[in-house]
C-alpha cells in the first residue's frame, strides 16, 4: 500500500490483504539497512487473523521515497504521521533493533497512537562500535559483512524464512545490499546517537514486550536490561538459539510470542 | 569486537543448512522419507498453505532433506535460495518457465549441452518461447540478438564441447543494460571453481548429477537464485511483480525483496510442473557436496596431468582446454577460473572414425558412457555415439571432428589414467 506522508510517498506491506483501518492495527518497524520484508511471515499471518497490518519501509528504504531520516526521534514522528495517514487511531508497534528504539520513542511521545510496543532484538544505549560505524560510512560492503555475520547464530535454520530452501544469511546480506548508498551510515549513526531512551522509557504506559535472541551478539540480552527495567510492567521473552536476526532465524517462535502478547495484553 | 569472519567454503560444504537432528541427535542429515507432514492444528495448516508460516506440507513442494541441500548450494554459491529438482534439465526448465512464457524470447549461447539445446531449439517453441543462439564469444552478437521481449541471456560457464569460457562480467553488463537477468549453467565449474553470482550472473543451475554428486549414482538438478536482480525496477517481469491469481493474488516481489524468483519457482513451478527431487537423491547429492572442495582439487590436478600428456603425444592433433595458451579463451579463463578449468575437455585424435573407435575400445580404466563429472574417468567418442548420424561436414559445424574424443577426468591415480590413454593411443595408431 502506498501512502503520502509529509508530501513523500511511503510504502507499507499490508500482509497480502486489503488494508482495513477499522481492525486492530499492528505496525512493524524494520531495523537499520532493512525493509518491510524482514517481517513477511509475522505480518502476513496477523493480516489473515483479524488485524490490519502495516509493515513499513522507512523513508529512503525499500520502496519508500525520500532520504533516510537521521534520528530516532524523527523516525518516530514519521511513524506517527504514517499511522495518521493510514487512518489508524491506535496501533501496536513492533520494532526490530533500530526500529525498537523508534517504537520506544513513539510510545512515549505519541502515547495516544500507541496501544502496545514489542521490542525485538533491542538494546539501550544502542552504541555502535567505532569500527562498524566508520565502515558504514567508508566501506559499506565491509560493514554489511560485519553486520551479517554478527546477526546470525547458526548456519542452519529450520524451517528457514520465508520457507524451506531459503538461505537466511544470504537473504539478509542481499537485502542490505539493496538499500541505497549512504542509508546504512544514517541508520547506524541514528542508533548510536539516540540518548533519550531511558527518559522516554519511564514515560511509557502501554504494555511492552521484549523479544530477545538468546545468542544475539549485536544487541546482547543484557544490553536490554536497563530499558526493560525502566518500562513499567514490561515483559521479556527470550527466543532460544536466535541471534540478532530473530524473526529471520526463528520466524515461528517470534510469531507465537507476538500472538500470545497480542492476545493477553490490554 | 573481533574482525568478522565468514565460514570458509569447506566448512559451508559440510555445515550450511544442516544441524544435528533435533529429535534423534543424528549428526548426518537424515532422509525424511515421507510424502507429507502432519499439521499441528487447522490454523497451522491454513497458515502453511497461505505462506503465513514456514514449514513443510508435501514433499513435492519441500522436504527437510531437500531443504538442507537447497540451502547448502545457496550458501556455496553466495545466493539467497536453492531449489532441488529432478534433473539438470528440470532446473533449466524451471528457471526459464518462471520468468518466460508464450511470446517470450531467450538469447542463448550456441555452445550448449545437447539436452539444453533441444529444450530451447525444439521444445520451448511449442509453448511460445523462442530462442536465438549466438556464438558465446561474440558480445556484439549477444547485443544484436536482444529484442524487446527477450527475458534472459543464457549460457554455460564452460561451453560444450569446446569449453568456451562464458564472459559473465561482460554478459551481465549487457543483460543488465537491457533490464534482464543472466542465467548460467554452472555444472562444469561448480561453486568451487567459479562463483557466477560474484561475477554478475543472476540465476544459475547445476546438473547435480555431475560434480556436485560426484559419485554417478543419482540424477538431480539445483536451481539457485542470486537475489540481486531487481525485478521491480526492470518492469519486464509481471510474473514476479504483479498479483498472481494462482496464489491468492500474491505479489512475490512484495513478499520478498530479494527472493521473489525463488518464491514463484517453488510456489508455482514445483507445485504445477512437479519435477521434484526425491529426498533419497537429495541425501546422495549431499554426500557428494560434503567433499566437493577436495574432489574438485583432485579432478583439476589429474586433468592438468592428462592434458600435459596428451598435448605432447604424437597421435594428438589438438587439445581444447582453456588453461592451454592455444585455447581462444585462455586469458579469460585465467581471470575467471583461477582455480582451474574443470575436468571435462575434448581432444582430437589423428585419424578417422575407426581410429576413434579403436582408441575407446582399448581403454580399461576409462568407462565409455554418456555422462561427465563422475569420480571415475569417463570417455565418449561423439562421432560414433551422440553425433553418429552426422557426416564429416555436419560434424564440423558442431565443432567436432571424426577424431574428437571427450574425456571426463576422475579421481584415480593420474599415472594409471595416463597409462590407459597411452594404450588407447597405440591402438588408434594401428587402426
Amino acid at each position: 500500500m502506498e501512502l503520502t506522508v509529509e508530501g513523500t510517498r511511503a510504502y507499507a506491506y499490508t500482509g497480502g490483504k486489503a488494508f482495513d483501518a477499522k481492525l486492530p492495527c499492528v505496525a512493524f518497524i524494520h531495523g537499520a539497512q532493512h525493509d518491510h520484508s524482514v517481517w513477511v511471515l509475522q505480518s502476513r499471518y496477523l493480516a489473515h487473523h483479524g488485524y490490519c497490518v502495516l509493515a513499513l519501509d522507512l523513508p529512503g528504504h525499500g520502496r519508500s521515497e525520500g532520504p533516510a531520516v537521521a534520528s530516532v526521534e524523527a523516525i518516530a514522528d514519521w511513524v506517527s504521521a504514517v499511522l495518521a495517514a493510514a487512518g489508524v487511531e491506535r496501533a501496536t508497534l513492533v520494532g526490530h533493533s533500530m526500529g525498537s528504539l523508534v517504537a520506544v520513542d513513539c510510545a512515549a511521545r505519541h502515547p495516544a497512537q500507541v496501544a502496545r510496543i514489542v521490542l525485538v532484538g533491542s538494546a539501550y544505549p544502542m552504541k555502535v562500535s567505532k569500527e562498524l560505524l566508520d565502515a558504514t560510512r567508508d566501506d559499506e560492503p565491509l560493514a554489511q559483512d560485519m553486520v551479517n555475520i554478527w546477526s546470525h547464530s547458526a548456519l542452519a535454520h529450520y524451517p528457514s524464512n520465508p520457507g524451506p530452501g531459503f538461505w537466511v544469511i544470504g537473504e539478509n546480506l542481499r537485502l542490505m545490499q539493496r538499500q541505497k548508498p549512504g542509508v546504512m551510515h544514517v541508520d547506524f549513526a541514528a542508533c548510536n546517537a539516540y540518548s533519550s531512551g531511558l527518559e522516554r522509557a519511564v514515560q511509557i504506559e502501554c504494555p511492552t514486550l521484549f523479544i530477545l535472541g538468546e545468542r544475539d551478539v549485536m544487541t546482547p540480552r543484557r544490553a536490554a536490561a536497563d530499558l526493560a527495567r525502566a518500562i513499567r510492567g514490561s515483559r521479556t521473552a527470550v527466543i532460544a538459539g536466535a541471534g540478532h536476526n530473530v524473526m529471520g532465524e526463528k520466524p515461528d517462535e517470534v510469531l507465537d510470542t507476538l500472538r500470545e502478547f497480542l492476545g493477553t495484553s490490554a | 569486537m573481533a574482525a568478522p569472519k565468514h565460514p570458509g567454503f569447506s566448512t559451508l560444504s559440510l555445515h550450511a543448512g544442516s544441524r544435528p537432528d533435533p529429535t534423534t541427535g543424528a549428526r548426518a542429515t537424515p532422509i525424511y522419507f515421507t510424502t507429507s507432514f502432519v499439521f499441528r492444528d487447522t490454523d497451522h495448516a491454513a497458515a502453511l498453505f497461505n505462506m503465513e508460516r514456514a514449514g513443510h506440507v508435501y514433499s513435492r513442494i519441500s522436504n527437510p532433506t531437500n531443504a538442507v541441500l537447497e540451502e547448502r548450494i545457496a550458501a556455496l554459491e553466495g545466493g539467497v535460495a536453492g531449489l532441488a529438482v529432478a534433473s539438470g534439465q528440470a532446473a533449466l526448465h524451471l528457471g526459464l518457465a518462471t520468468i518466460a512464457g508464450a511470446g517470450s524470447h531467450v538469447v542463448a549461447s550456441r555452445a550448449l549441452y545437447g539436452g539444453s539445446h533441444n529444450l530451447l531449439a525444439y521444445t520451448l517453441p511449442r509453448f511460445g518461447i523462442e530462442t536465438t543462439f549466438v556464438d558465446p564469444r561474440d558480445l556484439d552478437a549477444w547485443r544484436a540478438a536482444i529484442r524487446p521481449n527477450t527475458k534472459v541471456l543464457f549460457g554455460e560457464t564452460l561451453g560444450n564441447p569446446g569449453l568456451d569460457v562464458l564472459d559473465i562480467p561482460s554478459l551481465a553488463e549487457i543483460a543488465h543494460g537491457h533490464r534482464i537477468p543472466l542465467f548460467a549453467d554452472a555444472t562444469f565449474t561448480t561453486p568451487y571453481l567459479m562463483k557466477p553470482f560474484d561475477l554478475g550472473a543472476d540465476l544459475l543451475f547445476h546438473s547435480a548429477t555431475k560434480f556436485l554428486g560426484g559419485h554417478g549414482v543419482a540424477i538431480g538438478g539445483l536451481l539457485v537464485d542470486g537475489g540481486r536482480f531487481d525485478w521491480e525496477a526492470s518492469g519486464k517481469f509481471p510474473e514476479l511483480t504483479e498479483p498472481y491469481a494462482g496464489f491468492h493474488g500474491m505479489d512475490f516481489q512484495e513478499e520478498s525483496t530479494v527472493a521473489a524468483f525463488s518464491l514463484r519457482a517453488r510456489r508455482e513451478g514445483l507445485r504445477d510442473f512437479g519435477a521434484c527431487m526425491s529426498p533419497a537423491t537429495a541425501f546422495q547429492i549431499l554426500q557428494g557436496v560434503e567433499t566437493l572442495p577436495i574432489r574438485m582439487e583432485r579432478h583439476v590436478a589429474n586433468t592438468r596431468k592428462v592434458v600435459e600428456f596428451l598435448v605432447r603425444h604424437k597421435m594428438t592433433e589438438s587439445v581444447s582446454y582453456p588453461e592451454l595458451d592455444t585455447h581462444p579463451d585462455h586469458a579469460l579463463a585465467r581471470r575467471l577460473l583461477p582455480r582451474g578449468c574443470g575436468a571435462v575437455f575434448s581432444f582430437n585424435l589423428k585419424g578417422d572414425r575407426a581410429a576413434g573407435r579403436r582408441f575407446i575400445e582399448s581403454l580399461a580404466v576409462f568407462s565409455h558412457l554418456a555422462n561427465v563429472g563422475d569420480a571415475r574417468s569417463l570417455v565418449i567418442h561423439p562421432a560414433s555415439t551422440t553425433h553418429f548420424r552426422m557426416d564429416a561436414e555436419a560434424l564440423k559445424g558442431a565443432g567436432i571432428t571424426e577424431g574428437t574424443v571427450r574425456l571426463s577426468i576422475g579421481l584415480e591415480d593420474p599415472d594409471d589414467l595416463i597409462e590407459d590413454l597411452a594404450r588407447g593411443l597405440r591402438a588408434a595408431e594401428k587402426a
